[in-house]
């Protein structure tokens, strides 16, 4: 195998509706590394490399999925929602804030890919019970809350959603 | 919860469960965290490891990685300028292995290039051969001198013993046990991550980085790299949680060696399988104790021989050692002690500080005996607990008294008052096994268990761990510096929380923590709120006076009459109402002060000294369902009401509580670096099990309140007695379920099953 990098690719992605062109990409490079190094969008984060830890969570075609575990050029043709692209930056989502307000982020690092999972969750189910909550976040690990102010979060938003 | 209020609404001072400045930015993914930087022209650092445990470099060719297009920069230990070594506190450590490597993942060389994939090429075309060597794996062969020397500095760390009463002194009931805890990592999820920015010139570099202590980093950075300290300028990039696993010096030096050799900025990051062998862990134990106690109970004598596994290099292991001697008493009143404890070096991986710090391994042998105890004297674990319960003023076994705030009996009477859990819950998912469906529901067997712990805080033996803080009062507005390092925790809003209350401002700036202003010592041992608290609280006090003195002269008052109510200042003994606004509109009123705790000292060579600043205590019950058939465990609900001494933020409190019991219910039931001669054999995320939401208990926490006098705020630390408690708690409610002895954490199914 030679030493050098293979050649280099084109393509695009689109991500939180946005059209944006990959250009001397090594075809090689995850979606979570285009996002975090190319395209300017660090909100998902890299912990464990092997879809372990949900850190790098992102929503594909409707599918929560692990950006880690997927090649950015199998992305192309797709629709991609980050962290970034839940909510504008001055307004953040009813999950978003539900978090800081339950004291749901200490070092913040598991929490966009938790904020992806739990908005991807209520989407799909509402009024989701504590085993579901569980269940549905199980793939998401947060080493500074023991997970009690972010069960709490999701039920607030759940309730708060029930009662709007 | 208490809020002062004012017209202007919620204030979000002391006590009340403020929210954390960089909260919103973290929920939105927009807060950089040190892996998040990125510079103009940045090179990707990488680091080559050693294979072995032990050998000895016979030959080290890196031209191979100079050929390959991209690659910027190689350095080896004959790269390094300063000195060759680093250390917490020996400089035991090579910056890169020089002749000889000892331990798996040992650094050797690294590489800068322009592409990560290019860094790995680069790493696997070096060509190291290694004369591979026995490795010393066995920590009784260091204790007992039978494997030669392993390192200049022995094979020894530090003996420490305790010598404490009458070692004579026996009671009709004894009771003995020799109880063991594997290795724990950290495990943060934020991986370590540097950038470095080198000066034009190459005469310094700019250093952004996730650590614990950016003076001990920096002065450590300097003198490798053969720089003066005022030549390496840190910056705090963001923390993802640290744990203690960040106190070390792991990438700084390589990172700002690579972006110096190569006059571009480097960032290097690890991978979770770099990030085990990238920085210390939790030493793992061997643990003989013996108790002496009276037919009611009561303790008479403790004996003890502790030895920890420090691995390659020294790290923190003899302070590590100290306080696993001296908390080997527990939190309960007892006379006399023969404690013998030995931190030694192996070949294994270094270990240092993880979040609890030597109590950790003494409270599960302890607490592990108390139930022994209880068994033997007829009494249940609460019994035994709340009879021997140490009080303020008791004895400790290094000499002189408690002299903390000891609220024990109320910590386990608020506890044993929390309502047990409705019997197991029905649902397939709150079963032992969890989504593995796996367990017979008839099979489940429920047990309940105590632990009582105690946890010294600050640092320890005369170490004077003092915090710089400076506020400047501005048109209302106050800013805070300090080179805390947030990992976490919320220094950030408590800085802000301290500032309201006592300036009686709003507006609270926590600027960035940087190498500018003083050391604030490190975030750990539980200190930061007490000292960087402290130091905050000093400094707002003393922009307060030149408010007062302001004020006063304006107005011809004695500065001493006047008070903050809310945001404003006010004469207590007349009319004078002035907003802090508009008292501080046009000048500038800014205080620095360094907060100091008092002195300790270090123990003799009987293991006597006050060598403790201060201490927290906790208790816990764990309730546990277990599958004795399948050695499933699901930890049901866990119990507490922790000595906090003042809440500053209840909920900055209970996620610190609710934190640190996940993790050692991790340490108690799943989480484990298994070695085998040397090398780890799960250094994965797949393979080295954390606790997920599915695991977590539901968790029932009660503040103690009472403020302790000799803390700054009436705060104690908080952070680390509830994963000291944590983890005997659970096994002693597994003990009670299924019968069986469990000497050794974590426990594992085949522990119970087989």
């Amino acid at each position: 195998m030679s030493n050098e990098l293979p050649a280099a690719e084109h393509y695009v992605l689109t991500v939180n509706g946005v059209a944006h062109e990959v250009r001397d990409a090594w075809i090689g490079e995850s979606l979570l590394y285009v996002l975090r190094e190319r395209l300017g969008l660090p909100g998902a984060k890299g912990a464990c490399e092997q879809g372990e830890c949900g850190s790098c969570s992102v929503v594909v075609d409707g599918e929560l999925v692990c950006s880690c575990l997927v090649l950015a050029a199998a992305a192309v043709g797709r629709d991609i929602t980050t962290v970034e692209g839940l909510a504008p930056a001055a307004t953040p989502s009813d999950v978003q804030q539900a978090f800081v307000d339950e004291g749901a982020v200490q070092c913040g690092f598991c929490t966009p890919g938790l904020v992806v999972a739990v908005h991807h969750l209520l989407d799909q189910h509402p009024h989701p019970t504590d085993a579901e909550v569980r269940e549905a976040l199980s793939g998401n690990i947060c080493r500074c809350t023991g997970y009690g102010r972010i069960l709490a979060a999701v039920q607030a938003v759940a309730e708060e959603r029930r009662r709007v | 919860m208490s809020e002062t209020t004012t017209a202007a609404g919620v204030r979000h001072g002391l006590g009340t469960s403020a929210p954390r400045p960089d909260g919103v930015p973290k929920v939105q993914g927009r807060f950089a965290f040190s892996s998040d930087l990125w510079a103009d022209g940045m090179l990707w650092g990488a680091t080559l490891r050693s294979p072995h445990p032990h050998a000895r470099i016979v030959r080290l060719d890196v031209s191979p990685a100079w050929t390959i297009p991209g690659v910027e920069c190689v350095v080896t230990a004959a790269d390094v300028p300063g000195k060759a070594t680093y250390g917490l506190i020996s400089s035991d450590q090579p910056v890169f292995a020089g002749d000889v490597v000892r331990y798996v993942g040992e650094p050797v060389a690294a590489v800068a290039a322009d592409h990560p994939e290019t860094c790995r090429r680069a790493l696997a075309a070096i060509v190291v051969e290694y004369e591979v060597l026995a490795p010393l794996v066995d920590a009784e062969a260091a204790v007992d001198g039978s494997f030669p020397p392993i390192h200049p500095d022995g094979n020894v760390i530090r003996h420490q013993r305790i010598l404490h009463g009458d070692p004579d002194a026996t009671g009709p009931v004894v009771v003995e046990g020799t109880y063991e805890l594997g290795m724990q990592d950290q495990a943060f999820l934020g991986l370590e991550a540097a950038l470095a920015l080198p000066d034009p010139g190459g005469g310094g570099v700019e250093l952004f980085v996730a650590t614990q202590w950016l003076h001990e980093d920096r002065q450590q950075i300097a003198a490798c790299l053969g720089l003066p300290d005022e030549g390496v300028r840190i910056t705090l990039g963001g923390v993802g949680g640290a744990f203690g696993a960040r106190e070390d010096i792991s990438l700084q030096v390589h990172t700002c060696l690579l972006a110096l050799r190569s006059g571009r900025p480097v960032k290097v990051q690890y991978s979770r399988e770099e990030s085990f062998f990238g920085h210390v862990h939790r030493h793992p134990a061997r643990i003989h104790m013996r108790h002496h106690a009276t037919v009611d109970g009561d303790l008479v004598k403790v004996e003890a021989r502790i030895v920890l596994d420090g691995g390659a290099y020294a790290s923190t292991s003899s302070a590590v050692l100290v306080n696993a001697v001296s908390h080997v008493q527990g939190p309960y009143r007892l006379a006399n002690a023969v404690v013998d404890g030995w931190a030694v070096r192996t070949n294994n991986p270094p270990c240092g500080a993880m979040r609890g710090f030597g109590v950790v391994q003494a409270c599960f042998a302890h607490e592990s005996q108390m139930d022994k105890l209880a068994a033997a004297c007829g009494l249940s674990p609460l019994e035994v607990r709340l009879r021997n319960a140490m009080r303020t003023g008791d004895e400790l076994i290094t000499g002189g008294p408690m002299d903390s705030v000891a609220p024990l009996e109320r910590c386990l009477l608020e506890t044993a008052a929390v309502p047990l859990p409705p019997t197991p819950d029905d649902h397939v998912l709150a079963r032992p096994g969890g989504t593995g469906r796996t367990t017979d529901p008839a099979h489940v067997r429920r047990g309940v268990g105590w632990a009582l712990a105690m946890k010294n805080l600050m640092y320890s033996e005369g170490f004077d761990d003092f915090s710089t803080a400076r506020v400047r009062l501005h048109d209302g507005v106050a800013a805070v510096k300090v080179a805390t390092a947030e990992v976490g925790q919320g220094f950030v809003v408590l800085a802000q929380q301290i500032a309201r209350t006592v300036l009686g401002v709003d507006d609270v700036v926590v600027e960035p923590a940087d190498t500018t202003i003083g050391s604030a010592g490190s975030t750990s041992a539980s200190r930061q709120t007490w000292m960087s608290g402290g130091a905050v609280d000093d400094a707002c006090r003393a922009v307060r006076e030149r408010l007062f003195e302001l004020v006063g002269s304006r107005h011809g008052i004695e500065p001493l009459r006047l008070a903050i109510d809310g945001t404003d200042v006010v004469d207590t003994i007349g009319d004078l109402r002035v907003p802090v606004a508009e008292a501080s509109a046009g000048v500038v009123l800014e205080q620095t002060v360094e907060h100091h705790h008092r002195p300790t000292e270090e123990l003799d060579e009987q293991g006597q000294g006050r060598c403790h600043t201060a201490f927290a205590f906790t208790a816990q019950r764990a309730v546990v369902d277990v599958d004795p058939e399948l050695g499933l465990v699901k930890v049901v609900q866990i119990a507490t009401a922790q000595d906090v001494g003042r809440a500053l933020n209840p909920l900055s409190v209970v996620g610190q509580i609710e934190g640190g019991i996940a993790q050692g219910l991790g340490l108690a039931v799943m989480e484990e670096i298994v070695l085998a001669e040397g090398r780890i054999r799960n250094p994965s995320f797949t393979d080295y099990l954390l606790p997920t939401c599915l695991d977590a208990p539901d968790v029932v926490a009660v503040l103690v309140e009472e403020p302790e006098p000799m803390a700054p705020l009436g705060a104690k630390g908080v952070g680390e007695p509830p994963c000291v408690a944590a983890t005997p708690a659970i096994v002693a409610a597994i003990r009670d379920a299924v019968g069986r002895a469990l000497p050794r954490v974590p426990v594992r199914p085949q522990d119970i099953c087989l």
